[in-house]
């Protein structure tokens, strides 16, 4: 009883910590890309420390309740992805009442959000915004599913519990199911999957919604102080819980049984340690790599990517799967 | 918010402050969805009243210094042009190799500019990595520059009847380097503009100009050459010691055989005029004459020569951005100009800004904007203050159309008398 009490703040505080953390490598590791020395590693504890300090102004037009609701709702939102989501190669802590169903609607929650602020903030920048996540938010939602669907569907016809539950996934990990042609096929769901989470967290190349030199900052735009440090560190949670995902869905391996540590402690850190290290590699391809090589797409140009291009593509690995299964 | 024909839309101000404008300018955008339906340019808000300082305040020669701050950008072809205009009221002719040495100079500015605006290009699609990778190419022609004349941003370099500076024989070798830094990595350079998919996707059929529309709005620099309009002052009307150089106006069916007039033929255009511009200081550097730089060392005497002076000129450059035209009038006995005249090259680029944007979406404005490389120091002069009450205002069209009927019936009256 306690642990439920507990444990979601808990997690919430670890989540927006690590979030964060990972946020600073995030800045200096592409910095280095791009030939820059860029911020130290800590630099945005020290961005919430200062907006904390900053006034939140409220623009005239807004909708005020709304625009004060929408970024605690999008914390929220993130902090509860966290619960179901098994972190540092532990079990999930509502693991028995949620799968990965769950957590596909629950990721709708952070954008919808998103796009409640952009729109009650009246400004037309927010309100282009608003309406480019939605767009966005709507391309990448079939891809993404499919993906799920389709690794939940192979372990399906080897395990005996609910395929979609991450214990399940971590029973049978989807490598270890498949041959050659099914191998191929993960893979390239494993990258459409990568790409969607580029999208989801609105990371260059699909920033349209904030898209800086053509929207000033786009839905955000009329937020300041404590509002907007709130979607900061949801934006963290978010990160780190999508990095998790990939993890929980692709690589769901400990490293405390192969190197032979049995303790519970030492287990404990060890796989934690690898955890933070399979995270950080995630990052480094969907997050760090695309943003330092790639342009802002346009958003004619992200809906036709990921309604048509990812969605076959995702199809092709699913056949992939299926035709290694039937052969 | 206007709303025409029971669906509603939006007007989305961009600027006088906005991230994807380095300069103060506004564009009024009328939008439905994404698409830009109407487009309104409104100027003004960066006067500064130069002219009226070079008119009032003064002398010919304080004037270089002003000039120079016209633009922090081109603070050569400002100067040169403006000196050219003095020289013609004047009667002055610089020494030839004050000429090669201007012309040195000049190019070396637009390498930079033209680099410079690569690097803004990159950012303004969200191409960071690549606005990173070109302002440290830029550094390079920056420290060549802060070597030849001193200074990394406003050089300094001219005099009314030469230049301030020479360049030696010893510092040729120097400059060769630089040049041939360049030479080596502008197919690099042409790989990450021109091949990359991404850009292509960003860039291309985006911000179309025509070329009738481009010769209709008086486009003039980059913005003429991509739309296919062969137009370039060191061509059409050689000055400095251009007409000892073999200079044709780059249009991007050199490189791709066709001419689109778009986003992506302006960064070409831009990029060949780089190598352009390095084949001209080499071919100054070997043709470069002997002799003096400077016509009247002593500033007093100049003075003197120049307040006897009178006489009309214009001086016309080709800016990184096109063609800058500056007029001047002498009136002997006066130590002030009789007039000055700037026509920055953005003034007319300006004017097509409505038919790049009309059509495009929202995600185009900075990119398609920014490919005329606007610079709106340059363009902010029709401001009208009432001093009495303070008030600052600007005239529209009507009140001009007015103001110019009112003027013949005058002048009409005075022709009947």
């Amino acid at each position: 009883m306690v642990s439920i009490v507990v444990g979601p703040v808990i997690l919430a505080i670890m989540g927006a910590f690590f979030g964060l953390l990972y946020l600073g490598i995030d800045r200096k590791l592409v910095a280095h890309m791009q030939g820059r020395i860029g911020p130290p590693i800590i630099q945005p504890f020290r961005d919430v420390g200062k907006l904390l300090m900053k006034e939140s102004i409220i623009p005239d037009g807004a909708l005020s309740w709304l625009f004060k609701l929408a970024p605690i709702l999008c914390l929220m939102g993130s902090a509860v992805l966290l619960l179901y989501i098994p972190i540092f190669g532990q079990k999930a802590l509502l693991e028995d009442f949620g799968d990965a169903i769950v957590v596909l609607y629950l990721l709708i929650i952070p954008s919808l959000a998103l796009v409640v602020a952009g729109f009650s903030s009246s400004s037309p920048y927010a309100t282009v915004g608003a309406q480019r996540e939605m767009v966005i938010m709507m391309s990448y939602e079939f891809p993404l599913a499919m993906t799920i669907v389709a690794i939940a569907w192979r372990i399906g016809h080897v395990a005996e519990t609910n395929p979609f539950m991450f214990s399940t996934v971590a029973t049978y990990p989807i490598w270890s199911l498949v041959g050659p042609m099914g191998v191929a096929g993960t893979l390239i769901l494993l990258i459409v999957l990568l790409l969607v989470t580029t999208g989801e967290l609105s990371r260059i190349p699909f920033d349209l919604a904030e898209a800086e030199t053509e929207l000033a900052g786009g839905l955000l735009v009329e937020y300041s102080g404590r509002n907007l440090v709130l979607f900061y560190i949801a934006d963290a949670i978010k990160t780190f819980a999508m990095a998790s995902l990939i993890i929980a869905l692709f690589f769901p391996y400990s490293l405390s049984p192969v190197v032979g540590i049995e303790a519970l402690v030492p287990a404990f850190v060890v796989d934690a340690l690898f955890f933070l290290l399979k995270i950080l590699l995630v990052m480094f391809i969907c997050v760090m790599l695309i943003r330092a090589a790639m342009a802002r797409f346009k958003i004619d140009q992200v809906s036709k990517i990921y309604f048509i291009a990812m969605t076959l593509i995702s199809l092709v690995g699913l056949i992939l799967i299926w035709v290694d299964l039937v052969m | 918010m206007a709303a025409s024909k029971g669906i509603e839309r939006y007007t989305i101000p961009v600027g006088p402050i906005h991230p994807a404008l380095k300069e103060p300018i506004r564009l009024d955008l009328g939008i439905d969805g994404e698409e830009i339906v109407d487009v309104d340019v409104i100027v003004g808000q960066v006067h500064r009243g130069i002219e009226w300082l070079g008119m009032n305040r003064n002398n010919p020669v304080q004037n270089i210094y002003i000039a120079e701050r016209v633009c922090g950008i081109c603070n050569i072809c400002h100067p040169f042009a403006y000196i050219m205009a003095v020289e013609q009221a004047a009667g002055i002719t610089p020494p030839e190799r004050a000429e090669y040495i201007r012309t040195i100079i000049a190019e070396m500015e637009r390498i930079h500019s033209h680099l410079l605006w690569a690097g803004v290009a990159a950012h303004e699609i969200g191409f960071d990595t690549v606005f990173y990778l070109v302002w440290r190419v830029r550094e390079e022609i920056m420290d060549l520059i802060e070597y030849v004349t001193g200074n990394r941003v406003t050089k300094a370099m001219f005099q009314i009847g030469g230049v301030r500076r020479d360049i030696t024989e010893e510092q040729f070798p120097r400059i060769r380097k630089s040049l041939d830094y360049y030479k080596s990595i502008l197919n690099q350079l042409k790989t990450v503009f021109l091949d990359d998919r991404m850009i292509q996707m960003r860039t291309r059929n985006v911000g179309v100009l025509k070329a009738e529309d481009a010769l209709k709005f008086l486009a003039v620099g980059p913005t003429a050459r991509a739309s296919g309009v062969t137009k370039d002052v060191r061509q059409d009307q050689a000055y400095g010691a251009y007409a000892d150089m073999d200079i044709r106006a780059i249009t991007p069916d050199v490189l791709t055989g066709t001419i689109i007039g778009d986003v992506y033929d302006r960064i070409i255009v831009r990029l060949l005029e780089v190598k352009q511009s390095i084949e001209i200081i080499e071919q100054c550097l070997d043709k470069m004459p002997s002799g003096t730089i400077l016509v009247e060392p002593k500033i007093a005497k100049l003075l003197a020569m120049l307040k006897k002076a009178e006489g009309e000129g214009v001086g016309r450059a080709e800016a990184p951005r096109g063609e800058v035209i500056h007029y001047v009038r002498l009136e002997a006995e006066r130590e002030t100009l009789a007039a000055w005249k700037i026509r920055a090259p953005t003034y007319t680029n300006l004017m097509s800004i409505p038919t790049i944007l009309k059509g495009g979406q929202i995600a185009d404005v900075p990119i398609a904007f920014g490919s005329i490389d606007p610079c709106m120091s340059c363009t902010n002069r029709a401001i009208v203050v009432d001093r009495k009450t303070n008030k600052k205002s600007m005239l529209t069209y009507e009140e001009l159309h007015e103001l110019s009927i009112e003027k013949t019936r005058r002048l009409k009256a005075e022709f009947d008398r």
